[in-house]
C-alpha cells in the first residue's frame, strides 16, 4: 500500500507538502510512537536531560523553601516595583501554554491536519506551563497556605468573599478554568492511545497501568462516536479560552490606572504575544525531540514551516502593539504617559526595550525567508531567542511602568536577587522534569489521529457511511 | 489476547467515580464543620482558673452588677479585671476563712495580683472596644452569653469574624435599650423587628457599610 500516492488530489485541503512522511502505514506509525514509552531501554540523552530538569526542580524547592521561611523580602521587589519577576514569569508561562490550546482546539475546529502530530505534546506543554505559572501568583502572596481564602470564594469563617470587581480574582477563574479544561481535553484525547499501549504492553504492570488509564476503551463504534462528541465539546470550550485567558491576564494590567498598563490594546496584543511565545516553545521542544527519537516522518518540515509562519503572523501583531503603545503615549498628550514611554525607551532600562524591539520586530522578520524556516538548527536557536524576547516584553511592561511612580520621591530601581533567578530557572527545571517524564511514559504523538492521515483510512463515498476510523 | 481485568472491574470503575465525588464533597463538608467547631474556636470549654470564681453565684445568686467589678466597661476598650481589693471588700467579712479563697487572701497579703487565665482572647490585629458597644446598646449577654448561669467562665461565641459581622451587618437584630445592657436573660418588650430599627436610629448606629469597613476593627 505504500506505493499509493498518499495525497490524492482533492481528498484533503490543498497542501504543498505532505504532513506525513512517505512509506507509512498503520503499523509503522503506531510502532514508531508506541515503542518510546514501552521500551525498557532508557536513552542516555533522556537521562541527561531529565537530570538537568531534576536539578532545576531541586533548585526550585530550595528557592520556595527559603521563601516560605524568610518571606518575599528575599526577592528584589520593592515599593514602586511591587510586581516583578513573580508576575513576569507568571505571564510568560501562561502565554506559553496558549499554543497547545490553539493547536488542540482552534486548529481542530478548522480541520487543520497538520495539528495532529504535534497536538499531544503541545497540550502537555500547556499543562506543564500552567503548572509553572500557577506557582508564581501563589508564592507572590507570601503565605500561600492562606491563599485559599484570598483567591477562592468559599464560605469562610470571616464571612468575607474575594473582591469580585478585581481582575486578580478574574485571573483565578480564568487560569483555573484553563488548567481544568486543558487537563480534561488532554486526558480524553489520550484514551484511544492508552488503549493501544495497553494492548501492546508486555509487562503485567504496564498492562494494568495503561489498562486502568484507558478506562475500558475497546474502540467500538459507540466509543468512537462518544469520543468525537466529547472532543468537539471540549474544543468548543477551549476555543474561547485561547482568547479569554490572556485577555484576563492583560486586565491585571489594563484595568489599573497606571501609565504603561492602562491601554485598550492590551488584550489582543497579549493574546498574540502568548501564541507567538507558545509556538516558539513548541518549536524549542519539537525540533530536538523529532531529531532524537527519529520522528521526522511524523513531525515533518511542513509542521515546522507552519509553526514558523504562525509565529511570524502573531509577531507582526505584537509588533503592531508596540508601535501603538508608543503612538498612544504620544497621542494622549498626557505628560505621565509621554514620560513613561520616554523613560521606557531612554531610561535606565532602555536597553531591555530596544533588545525587545530588536528581537520581536527585527529578528522575527527572518521568518519570511523559506530557507530560515527550513533550517531547523537556526530555527531552534531563533525560537529560544523569541522566548527570551517575549520574557523581555513582560519585563519591560511591568518594571518600566512601575519603577518611576507619579511622585519622583518614590522612584526606585529594581534589581532581581539570586532567589528571583533561582525561582525562574527552577520553574524551567520543573517544566523540563515533567516534560521528560511525559516523553518517557506517555505516547507523545496522537497515534490514532495520525493514522487517519493515511490513504487507507479515508472513507470513500461509494462505500457508504459504514466505514469507520 | 487475554483479558487483563475481571468483569467486576466495570462495576468498580463506575463506583469509583461516585466514590471520588462523594469523598471530595465529604472532605469539603468536614473542613467547613471542623473550622467552626468548638475544638478550633475553643468555645464552650471550661478553663481552669487560680480561683474557682463563679459568675453564677455572684451575678445570678447575689445579683451584683457587672460594673461592680468590670469598672471600665463603659469608658474604655477593656472592661477591666478587678483588683484583689474588690474581692476583699466582701471577703474580709464573709467566707473570710474559706480554704477556697486562700489564693485571694494570699494575693491581698503579698500585694501580688491574681493571674486569671484569659477566656475571651481576640487576635492581636483586632481592635475591640467595650465602651462603644455598651454605649450603643449591645448587651453584655449578646456576646458573653448568660454569665449568670456559668459556674466557671467560658467563651460562648465562636469569636470568628463571621460572628462579629453578623451584628455589624445587621445591628438592628441585636441592639437593646441602654437600660437593659447589663440585664441577663433579657427579653425585648415588643418584637425585636419593631424596636431594633428604632434603637438603631435613636442611638445613631452607623450603617452596615460603615460598620463593615475594614479599619473599624483592623487598624
Amino acid at each position: 500500500m505504500a506505493q499509493q500516492g498518499h495525497m490524492q488530489a482533492g481528498s484533503t485541503a490543498v497542501l504543498d507538502e505532505p504532513v506525513l512522511g512517505p512509506g507509512q502505514n498503520y503499523e509503522t506509525i503506531t510502532e514508531s510512537v508506541a515503542q518510546i514509552p514501552l521500551s525498557s531501554r532508557t536513552p542516555l540523552g533522556w537521562v541527561f536531560g531529565f537530570l538537568i530538569g531534576l536539578g532545576g526542580l531541586m533548585m526550585l524547592q530550595m528557592a520556595i523553601g527559603w521563601l516560605l521561611l524568610r518571606g518575599v523580602g528575599i526577592w528584589g521587589n520593592n515599593v514602586p516595583v511591587g510586581w516583578a519577576f513573580d508576575i513576569i514569569n507568571f505571564v510568560w508561562w501562561i502565554g506559553i501554554g496558549h499554543a497547545g490550546t490553539l493547536i488542540s482546539a482552534i486548529l481542530l475546529l478548522f480541520k487543520q491536519q497538520w495539528r495532529m502530530s504535534i497536538s499531544r505534546f503541545a497540550e502537555a506543554m500547556t499543562i506543564f506551563a500552567v503548572a509553572c505559572a500557577a506557582l508564581f501568583p501563589l508564592l507572590h502572596t507570601g503565605r500561600p497556605w492562606l491563599a485559599a481564602y484570598w483567591l477562592f470564594p468559599y464560605p469562610n469563617t470571616m464571612g468575607l468573599w474575594p473582591q469580585f470587581r478585581s481582575p486578580l480574582i478574574w485571573d483565578v477563574f480564568a487560569v483555573s478554568t484553563y488548567a481544568t479544561v486543558s487537563v480534561v481535553f488532554w486526558i480524553v484525547g489520550l484514551i484511544p492511545d492508552l488503549a493501544t499501549m495497553r494492548d501492546r504492553a508486555v509487562s503485567k504492570v504496564k498492562k494494568h497501568v495503561f489498562g486502568v488509564l484507558a478506562l475500558g476503551w475497546r474502540g467500538s463504534a459507540r466509543h468512537w462516536h462518544r469520543y468525537e462528541v466529547a472532543t468537539l465539546i471540549l474544543a468548543g470550550l477551549s476555543t474561547p479560552l485561547v482568547l479569554s485567558v490572556h485577555t484576563v491576564v492583560s486586565f491585571d494590567f489594563a484595568v489599573s490606572v497606571l501609565p504603561g498598563w492602562h491601554a485598550t490594546i492590551f488584550p489582543p496584543y497579549f493574546v498574540a504575544g502568548a501564541i507567538y511565545s507558545g509556538f516558539a516553545m513548541v518549536l524549542t521542544l519539537a525540533i530536538p525531540i523529532r531529531a532524537a527519537y527519529g520522528l521526522e516522518h511524523l513531525i515533518t518540515m511542513k509542521h515546522i514551516d507552519n509553526m514558523a509562519k504562525v509565529m511570524l503572523a502573531t509577531a507582526l501583531i505584537v509588533g503592531y502593539g508596540y508601535v501603538m503603545e508608543a503612538f498612544f503615549a504620544w497621542y494622549s498628550a498626557a505628560p505621565y504617559e509621554r514620560y513613561m514611554m520616554f523613560n521606557r525607551m531612554t531610561g535606565p532600562y532602555g536597553w531591555t526595550y530596544w533588545l525587545l524591539i530588536f528581537v520581536n520586530i527585527g529578528l522575527v522578520q527572518l521568518l519570511w525567508l523559506r530557507s530560515v524556516r527550513y533550517n531547523t538548527k537556526l530555527l531552534f536557536v531563533l525560537s529560544l531567542i523569541f522566548n527570551v524576547g517575549m520574557w523581555l516584553e513582560r519585563f519591560v511592561i511591568i518594571v518600566t511602568s512601575l519603577h518611576r511612580d507619579f511622585l519622583p520621591s518614590s522612584w526606585d530601581m529594581y534589581y532581581p536577587t539570586r532567589w528571583d533567578f533561582m525561582m525562574f530557572f527552577g520553574t524551567i527545571g520543573l517544566f523540563l522534569t515533567l516534560f521528560f517524564l511525559f516523553i518517557r511514559f506517555v505516547p507523545m504523538i496522537a497515534m490514532f489521529e495520525v493514522r487517519t492521515l493515511l490513504p487507507e483510512a479515508k472513507v470513500h463515498v461509494d462505500h457508504g457511511p459504514t466505514g469507520g476510523h | 489476547m487475554s483479558q487483563i481485568f475481571k468483569q467486576s472491574a466495570n462495576a468498580w470503575s463506575k463506583a469509583s467515580i461516585f466514590a471520588l465525588v462523594f469523598t471530595l464533597l465529604a472532605l469539603g463538608w468536614a473542613v467547613m464543620v471542623l473550622q467552626r467547631s468548638d475544638f478550633v474556636t475553643s468555645a464552650n470549654q471550661f478553663i481552669a482558673q487560680p480561683v474557682q470564681f463563679s459568675h453564677q453565684h455572684h451575678v445570678g445568686g447575689i445579683g451584683i452588677d457587672c460594673r461592680y467589678c468590670h469598672t471600665s466597661v463603659e469608658v474604655a476598650a477593656s472592661a477591666g479585671i478587678p483588683p484583689t481589693k474588690t474581692c476583699i471588700n466582701c471577703h474580709s467579712q464573709i467566707w473570710s476563712d474559706s480554704p477556697y479563697l486562700e489564693p485571694v487572701r494570699a494575693s491581698f497579703r503579698n500585694d501580688t495580683p491574681l493571674e486569671w487565665v484569659r477566656v475571651h482572647d481576640l487576635p492581636d490585629f483586632v481592635y475591640f472596644n467595650h465602651s462603644i458597644h455598651v454605649a450603643k446598646g449591645v448587651g453584655c449577654e449578646t456576646c458573653h452569653g448568660q454569665v449568670d448561669k456559668m459556674p466557671l467562665m467560658l467563651q460562648k461565641a465562636s469569636l470568628q469574624m463571621e460572628w462579629c459581622l453578623e451584628c455589624h451587618r445587621n445591628p438592628e437584630q441585636f441592639v437593646r435599650p441602654r437600660s437593659e445592657v447589663f440585664t441577663m436573660g433579657y427579653q425585648p418588650a415588643s418584637s425585636q423587628a419593631e424596636i431594633g430599627p428604632a434603637l438603631v436610629k435613636e442611638y445613631n448606629i452607623a450603617g452596615s457599610s460603615n460598620l463593615t469597613n475594614c479599619s473599624v476593627c483592623h487598624r
